[in-house]
């Protein structure tokens, strides 16, 4: 020790402050996925001889590989729908006066709400044979058999785009927020037109808030195992669903238990490439 | 679209412009600019200058008046096909594309292959001296580089009007010297019409043909530096254009060239009746500059007492307290030895000609 006083990092916090939700971590997330994790290494149902034949199990199995591919496309879809609906929302927001401001806000924050069992049987009740749209093309005379809405693809992911919308809209919304409005004047005086501006200028620079919010949708949508199988009915099986038959029903724990580690693996590996290109779309970013 | 080379005329017929929030920012202002000049929009802040200059660019549509480019009226044209160049207040680069994107960002928005793009962009970046900086991000420019990326930028279209928002307000005072005298070069050899928008007099009177004084909205004087600076139209430009030192008093007599006033400080002096007619023993404002002002030895002019005097290099400056109790500046070069004046020496104060003396009606 030299004779002046030793100099104190008045940068680095004490590791204490976040104990608490590490232990938290610890014992209800880490300890679980372990658990999960071993006993899926398990060929059995009793547990009794170790192996891959889970994995093996899923992955040259045509259906259950379906049903991870639809959940996924799935995922995909409904990040999409909410992307070409949220954007537009988005850009509205930021040239709006303050008190409709209030009122999209207001809007977009309506299915965080509510209830998802709520909200879902109001779909179930606009999507019905007897729903509300059939019931509308009907007297408007525009279909004379009702068409099929619920139980369908096109209905899960119109619900779950409804759902998930906020999720995709609050940070594209803060993106567009931090765009300079004279770049939009400069563009056009240089003689760029509206679509010119547009796709050169606000998309690149708001694509940090479009992969946030794709990043939040997708995770949420794929994971929403109330909407999914309610509006999926029983025709429609995705992955929570899949998981739920496997370990509930069918009492086929290692079976579920490679599922969920599989289902957890694609979905990590489809939010790092989002988080990748949002790494790269940093650099536009800060003005 | 509009193509013209440069120097196109523009002409700001009767522009009023009343904000939604009832604000209203101009009023009925009218500008007669011909091809090729360059112009200073001079006034305090919030007169309503960058409302004009974006009236002008068609950011905003004015509630009355008209925009004559050249020969056509654009009201109805969109910005994009007005062919004004622009360069912000705070440059407004796009910050995801490089330097040189940035300054053929216009160009490929005309449509101009790449190839052709590229020359262009170095020609212009070699024009404001930043040849070697194409390939960097805006942000990894200093704000003086920046400002003349925008300006690159605003000049590759070929604009036939070219605005600049206080361009200058950023930069440290050598550079914005240097800038000043770029710009003027630059507009120059392209002959393109310049408005530049500032609230520096200095700048103003440096840098434009002709100066047009706002205030609040109004347009007060449009004229040539020396008319602005010499022979001002109202009590407001006298004042807000260079210092002046205003001295209360009464038309004793008065024709449409001079005007003998009494002033309270205890003298008659011959002015120039510069906002319109006087009548005689009408209250008026005299406006002498300090370095209008003499001292006298004989008993003309008006007394006062000499307060304090502040060298300030190349002059002094002399504070004066009259008969009336007002404060009066002078300003004396100084050559050789200046005569030193006592802290409480009695002096006389005239001004140099009477056509330096500007007489208006006292608005009170
Ligand atoms: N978007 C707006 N809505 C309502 N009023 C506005 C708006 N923009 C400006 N104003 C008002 O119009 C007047 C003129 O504003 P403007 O921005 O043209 O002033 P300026 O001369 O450019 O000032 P500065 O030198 O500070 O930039 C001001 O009183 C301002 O408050
Ligand atoms: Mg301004």
């Amino acid at each position: 020790m030299g004779a002046a006083p030793a100099a104190r990092d008045v940068t680095s916090y004490g590791m204490g402050l976040a104990a608490p939700l590490a232990l938290f971590f610890l014992v209800f997330f880490v300890a679980p996925l372990l658990q999960l994790f071993w006993l899926s290494l398990h060929n059995d149902t009793a547990g009794l001889h170790w192996g891959l034949g889970q994995y093996l199990h899923f992955l040259t199995d045509p259906f259950s590989l379906g049903v991870l591919g639809s959940t996924l496309l799935l995922g995909a879809e409904v990040t999409a729908v909410c992307l070409v609906l949220g954007f537009p929302i988005a850009w509205l927001y930021q040239r709006v006066g303050p008190k409709l401001q209030t009122v999209i806000i207001l809007i977009v924050l309506l299915p965080l709400l509510t209830s998802v069992v709520v909200r879902t049987f109001a779909w179930i009740v606009i999507l019905g044979r007897q729903g509300i749209i059939n019931a509308t093309l009907q007297s408007l005379g525009l279909i004379d058999t009702p068409l099929k809405l619920l139980y369908t693809q096109f209905g899960v992911v119109i619900a779950l785009a409804q759902v998930q919308m906020p999720l995709m809209t609050l940070p594209l919304i803060t993106a567009l927020g931090r765009i300079d409005p004279n770049l939009d004047d400069a563009s056009c005086s240089l003689g760029a037109g509206s679509w010119r501006t547009f796709f050169r200028i606000v998309l690149p620079l708001s694509l940090p808030g479009v992969i946030a919010g794709c990043t939040l949708t997708y995770a949420a949508s794929i994971t929403a195992f109330i909407t999914q199988s309610l509006i999926g009915g029983g025709q429609m099986l995705f992955m929570p669903m899949y998981l739920y038959q496997q370990a509930s029903t069918l009492q086929n724990w290692p079976f579920a238990a490679a599922i969920s580690i599989i289902f957890l693996l694609a979905v990590l590996a489809v939010v790092s490439v989002f988080t990748t290109l949002g790494r790269m779309s940093r650099g536009y970013g800060g003005a | 679209m509009v193509d013209a080379p440069s120097g196109r005329s523009l002409v700001v017929d009767a522009v009023t412009h009343r904000y939604p929030s009832g604000a209203l920012a101009v009023e009925n202002i009218n500008l007669d600019i011909k091809g090729g000049e360059i112009i200073a929009l001079l006034g305090p802040s919030g007169c309503g200058k960058t409302t004009l200059l974006r009236i002008i660019a068609g950011f905003i549509a004015q509630t009355q008046g008209r925009i004559i480019i050249g020969d056509d009226i654009v009201d109805a044209l969109p910005p994009n096909k007005r062919a004004v160049g622009i360069v912000f207040q705070n440059y407004a680069l796009f910050p995801h594309l490089s330097i040189s994107e940035n300054v053929a960002y216009g160009l490929a928005a005309r449509g101009i292959d790449k190839a052709t793009r590229q020359r262009e962009a170095q020609r212009l970046l070699e024009l404001v001296q930043l040849p070697a900086m194409a390939e960097r991000l805006p942000r990894q420019l200093s704000g003086g580089q920046q400002q003349r990326v925008a300006l690159a930028r605003a000049l590759a279209i070929k604009p036939s009007i070219l605005l600049l928002d206080e361009p200058f307000a950023a930069l440290d005072k050598n550079l914005r010297l240097d800038m000043q005298i770029e710009v003027k070069r630059l507009q120059r050899v392209s002959g393109i019409t310049t408005l530049i928008v500032t609230h520096d007099q200095e700048e103003a009177l440096s840098m434009a043909d002709r100066v047009a004084v706002l205030s609040h909205g109004k347009l007060e004087q449009f004229g040539s530096p020396s008319d602005v600076y010499d022979r001002p139209q109202t009590l407001f430009v006298n004042t807000f254009v260079g210092s002046t030192n205003r001295l209360p008093g009464v038309v004793v007599s008065a024709d449409r060239t001079e005007a003998k006033v009494r002033l309270d400080a205890g003298a008659e002096i011959i002015a120039r009746p510069a906002g319109g007619a006087l009548s005689e023993g009408g209250r008026v404002t005299v406006c002498i500059r300090p370095e209008h002002l003499q001292f006298v030895g004989d008993e003309t002019g008006f007394a006062g007492v000499v307060g304090m005097s502040l060298p300030l290099g190349a002059t002094v400056v002399h504070e004066v307290t009259t008969a009336d109790g007002s404060g009066v500046k002078v300003s004396q070069a100084r050559i050789g030895e200046t005569r030193a004046l006592e802290n409480g020496a009695a002096v006389r104060l005239a001004p140099l000609a009477p056509s330096l003396a500007n007489a208006f009606p006292a608005t009170l």
